[in-house]
């Protein structure tokens, strides 16, 4: 009803010849944003035609509501001038001279030519500050480590064992449901290929070697750090948006010593065992399939696999995941504590920390692969 | 036409689970009048706010503004509601991801019936309205200070020239001296504009400065409602210490005497 009623009494163009033979415009109805609507896309080119007239007189004293809206499109009609004659009731004069004072929008700024140059030194230096502020972090860490050994009783086992709950324990159902699934596909496409040459026996080679050495710890690795590195992260960077950091600053209680290293620490003890478990079950998921695909039986596949398998990729396999773990979590404390308070920030900061924590964990097994390359291969 | 309602709360009861927070209460929000709903902490008085907003639904009872159910399923007719309403939340709620511009360019491009020429000399008005330079208009929200980001809310709420305006604690977090500037920026546009306004708030300048009735909320109901002075003498607890204490008495001292 109401709507209908607005829409009636929209804004009214009425041009006539006044009475001194001068041409008049006289406008009416209501010249607001709600009740324009539609006719918002016609009305800038119609009043635009009456204002490119010289000698138009507007008589404005008829408009029963004008809100902001409707004196811009007049004024923008004008070409941000009042026209040479102009009735005005004095609440449209008020509108207007707030018109005239309205600042300037600032000007866009041309884009430099150099941006690919700018962009690229950009990326370098960010680069660099990241580099520069691990290494700080990283020596900061082992400040702390010194002065723990000298202080044991500060050393931080509440924090260590939560973190150690949080990121190992509460990862077991999710890394055994992955690698008992990798180990199952595996098993299987290397069953199928192997079957055609009748080698069937080197499936334990193929699945102890591949599991143990790589697969084990590399799929934990990108699942922890996807998951505890994340949330480690966001922590941090919560606790900056909620000023929690700037408390314990003032408190007098080091955001390193009490946050940082006991994630570090405790993602280095619980890597290696969730790589453990991993690796564990992978093999127990290879030799189910190991042993329907090929009818090899499991009490022969697990009295041959010590044989097959050289101890030294078990141990490989368990020092990549100390080293991962604690490469991830202190790339993930290192991104939460440059998350600056506002969500914007939150946000892009957990995703590269995510993205850099995953990449580092693969450059970290191809340098492993090209140290250890004579190690544990017959 | 001078009786209707712009906002009409009927029959109202809220809880949170067995916590009752409103009990029957029912109000009605006159056209061009600023009301202002006064409680201690706890008593519903953002609760109630929000309802009206829609942004929560009430146990039982109805709330019509404009005449509209809230909770209609016509989305045309919803989304014309919104577009008649400003919203000023207590922290600014400025859309962090956008500019100062962006933020207040939001509601207009929203419209989809403005040009973007139209829209950039808008935004400058609303700017300059709030009192805030044109230099800042591409700042992100995050780089400014909390007084600004008050403003360019209320830059933001009246983007639509809307005839409704909420108003959730207008000077907390303020300083004295930028609270009464921000109470002075809303009078001015009261008296350009033909405005409605609902105020939530605890500070006694504001209250006198701006409203022209009071709700006062206690016990789940409103225990007062009327002009400041008719409601500053009324005997209540709550109302006798929070207008006749001794802040109070500082506030109201001119008003009332």
């Amino acid at each position: 009803m109401m709507q209908k009623n607005q829409h009636d009494s929209s804004a009214t163009l009425h041009r006539s010849i006044g009475e001194e033979g001068f041409p008049l415009l006289e406008l009416g109805g209501r010249y607001t944003l709600a009740a324009m609507g539609r006719r918002l896309h016609a009305l800038p080119a119609e009043l635009a035609r009456h204002a490119a007239e010289p000698g138009l007189r507007w008589d404005l004293r008829g408009i029963e509501q004008m809100d902001d809206a409707g004196a811009i499109l007049l004024w923008r009609a004008w070409g941000s001038r009042r026209p040479d004659h102009l009735l005005l009731r004095p609440e449209q004069e008020r509108l207007f001279s707030r018109m005239e004072a309205a600042p300037a929008p600032p000007a866009a700024v041309p884009r430099d030519a150099w941006w690919p140059m700018m962009m690229l030194g950009r990326g370098i230096l960010l680069l660099w500050e990241h580099l520069v502020a691990l290494v700080a972090l990283i020596g900061q860490m082992l400040l702390d480590v010194r002065y723990l050994a000298t202080h044991p009783a500060r050393l931080p086992w509440r924090e260590i064992s939560a973190n150690l709950y949080r990121t190992g324990a509460q990862a077991l159902g999710i890394t055994a449901l992955v690698g008992f699934l990798i180990g199952v596909v595996l098993s299987f496409l290397s069953s199928r290929q192997l079957q055609t040459f009748g080698a069937d026996i080197f499936i334990i080679n193929i699945l102890g070697i591949s599991i143990i050495r790589e697969l084990g710890p590399m799929l934990a690795a990108i699942l922890v750090a996807g998951r505890s590195g994340s949330s480690m992260t966001a922590q941090l960077g919560v606790m900056r948006v909620t000023e929690e950091l700037d408390a314990l600053t003032v408190l007098g209680i080091s955001h390193s010593q009490r946050l940082i290293l006991p994630k570090v620490l405790a993602l280095g003890m619980a890597m290696p065992l969730v790589v453990l478990w991993t690796s564990a079950v992978a093999l127990l998921g290879g030799m189910i399939v190991a042993e329907i695909q090929l009818g090899l039986n499991h009490r022969f596949f697990l009295d041959k696999l010590p044989d097959v398998v050289p101890i030294a990729n078990l141990w490989l396999g368990l020092g990549k995941g100390m080293v991962c773990g604690m490469v991830i979590a202190l790339i993930s404390c290192h991104f939460g504590l440059r998350i600056k308070s506002n969500t914007e920030s939150l946000g892009a900061g957990t995703t590269n920390s995510v993205v850099t924590a995953i990449t580092v964990v693969i450059i970290i097994d191809a340098i492993f692969a090209v140290v250890f390359s004579n190690v544990g291969l017959t | 036409m001078g009786k209707t309602c712009i906002i009409e709360v009927e029959g109202l009861h809220t809880r949170f689970g067995s916590h009752v927070v409103h009990r029957d209460i029912s109000l009605c929000v006159r056209p061009g009048e600023v009301l202002a709903l006064v409680g201690g902490s706890g008593s519903g008085k953002t609760v109630l706010m929000r309802q009206m907003l829609g942004l929560e639904t009430p146990a039982a009872g109805s709330i019509r503004v404009f005449g509209e159910s809230l909770h209609g399923h016509d989305r045309e007719a919803l989304q014309s509601l919104r577009n008649r309403w400003g919203v000023l939340f207590q922290k600014g709620a400025l859309f962090s991801a956008l500019s100062v511009y962006d933020n207040i360019a939001l509601p207009m491009r929203e419209l989809r019936t403005l040009s973007e020429g139209m829209i950039r000399d808008l935004v400058m008005l609303k700017l300059k309205m709030v009192d805030i330079g044109a230099e800042h208009a591409a700042k992100m929200p995050a780089e400014l200070s909390g007084g600004m980001i008050k403003r360019i809310a209320l830059a933001r709420a009246m983007a639509l020239d809307p005839e409704l305006l909420f108003l959730d604690e207008p000077t907390a977090g303020l300083d004295p001296q930028l609270g009464e500037a921000f109470v002075k920026l809303i009078h001015a546009m009261r008296t350009e504009l033909t405005l409605t306004i609902v105020m939530a708030t605890h500070d006694l300048d504001t209250l006198v400065a701006l409203s022209d009735r009071v709700a006062v909320l206690a016990e789940q109901r409103i225990v007062a409602l009327g002009s400041l002075q008719e409601v500053a003498g009324m005997e209540h607890p709550f109302i006798a210490s929070f207008f006749r204490g001794e802040r109070g008495q500082k506030a109201l001292g001119n008003t009332l005497s």
